[in-house]
């Protein structure tokens, strides 16, 4: 990989985090939309830990006979960052799976429109507003 | 290679409505991904990816799938906003892009300020070999200590949501996948090693690649593999969600009592050489005590979600 030339890497990167973000803001599927702030999440970290990479360093454990090692910092904040990244998706899935116990769907357009009907049962005609939102 | 393969998988995550194809292959991305960081020379980070993407975090996604839908279903319409709001935020990421210094360039900015000086001055003042532990445990040890207390937070927050689980909702003995008369052997075979290798992940953390984060995934995915195999009542009878709860509170108490401790001595909040006369052998002990309360945190948070969500049954 070292071999790769430049900023080939950032350029993937940036397809992952874009492909994370459409996931998230264009399917209606909550499970979907976490998978995709997972993919947004890991392309971070493929971002941090290439900047953290040294040409012809080697991993930062000290070792004798080696005076070149990547950055740890990059690393540092990356691995608290993947054991945070889990635990917050476990609150996701959890909300994800509450929503469903309460709609009977984890679908965005299924429960928007859920609400809607609430709404009109409760105040005879939908406020304007949810009429915008709903279209 | 390996970008070519994850790029392929976040096309198929995409296109897929099948919510299980997308949950196996967001964990082969995982495991991609963990591939890539050992290329890139970050041990750590790729051994905490591989356990924790690739293993809990599959497993947890499947049983919150359990309680939901497998199928996605058919999208109504396809708005072209999404698709043009990516466009030009990846265009703009891009052109930031072009302006960054190449992969392994060593007079990038992230070579300069701090990362000498941890480099140099762990050996001497720290007298750890792994300088991530280093960094993380002591140089960086506030942070460490605010995301141990995420995690609480977070475990807090699906329990919660969930319930604590246990009692009316589970039945003793009942398997989420059957009777399996292969895999029992094989996972009571596998059990020992992976508990085994979870401690000497914990406790030689200082030295390789390693600690408290991983180890305690390693150690609750034990538990985990156990639960799938043998049924959830046996596993909450080896160790039941009440004590799990009180590790969890354990862990940040460790974690902050060493902080405490070190102000009762009249140094600043986790500052290690209180705890012995000789800075060095101080810095040991510290670390070695952090990382026993962040592996016992992120063990019992871990394996917690995991019972709330695998003890819940489905309702609708």
């Amino acid at each position: 990989m070292n071999a790769l030339p430049g900023i080939f890497n950032y350029l993937v990167v940036v397809f992952l985090m874009m492909a994370g973000f459409y996931v998230v803001i264009a399917q209606g599927n909550l499970i979907k939309k976490l998978v995709g702030l997972g993919l947004f999440q890991a392309s971070v970290f493929i971002l941090y830990i290439t900047m953290g990479n040294l040409a012809g360093g080697a991993a930062p454990i000290v070792t004798e006979g080696v005076t070149v090692y990547s950055s740890p910092l990059p690393h540092v904040l990356i691995l608290t960052a993947i054991v945070v990244g889990v635990a917050t998706t476990a609150v996701g899935l959890a909300l994800a799976v509450r929503i469903q116990e309460a709609y009977g769907s984890v679908e965005e357009e299924v429960i928007h429109a859920s609400d809607l009907r609430d709404d009109e049962s409760l105040f005879g005609e939908p406020a304007a507003c949810d009429r915008e939102g709903g279209q | 290679m390996l970008l070519g393969f994850l790029v392929l998988i976040a096309i198929a995550a995409i296109r897929l409505r099948d919510l299980f194809a997308v949950v196996m292959l967001f964990g082969v991305y995982s495991l991609l991904t963990a591939a890539l960081f050992m290329d890139l020379d970050a041990v750590d980070v790729a051994f905490t990816e591989a356990a924790v993407g690739a293993g809990v975090s599959t497993v947890l996604m499947l049983s919150g799938l359990r309680l939901t839908r497998r199928w996605e279903e058919a999208p109504g319409h396809r708005p072209p906003l999404p698709l043009m709001v990516v466009a030009v935020t990846g265009a703009a990421l891009i052109y930031a892009m072009l302006d960054a210094p190449p992969l392994g360039d060593p007079t990038a900015p992230v070579h300069q300020h701090v990362t000498p000086y941890y480099i140099e001055q762990t050996p001497l003042e720290v007298g750890v070999p792994n300088i991530v532990t280093a960094v993380l445990a002591s140089y960086r040890g506030y942070d460490t200590f605010g995301e141990t207390v995420v995690i609480f937070t977070a475990g807090l927050a699906v329990l919660l949501l969930l319930g604590v689980g246990g009692g009316h909702s589970f039945r003793p003995g009942e398997n989420a996948i059957g009777d399996q008369t292969v895999l029992k052997p094989v996972v009571k075979t596998l059990i020992p090693p992976i508990l085994l290798y979870g401690l000497y992940v914990q406790f030689h953390g200082d030295f390789g690649a390693g600690g408290g984060f991983q180890a305690g995934v390693i150690f609750a995915s034990g538990f985990v593999l156990y639960d799938l195999a043998f049924g959830e009542g046996n596993a909450r009878a080896v160790v039941p969600p009440a004590w799990l709860h009180r590790l969890a509170a354990l862990g940040v108490l460790i974690y902050g009592g060493v902080g405490v401790y070190a102000l009762f001595a009249g140094k600043a909040f986790l500052d290690y050489s209180a705890l012995s006369a000789n800075p060095v052998a101080g810095q040991h002990a510290g670390i070695l005590l952090v990382e026993i309360g962040v592996g016992i945190t992120v063990f019992s948070v871990v394996l917690s979600i995991f019972y709330a969500f695998s003890g819940r049954r489905r309702k609708s």
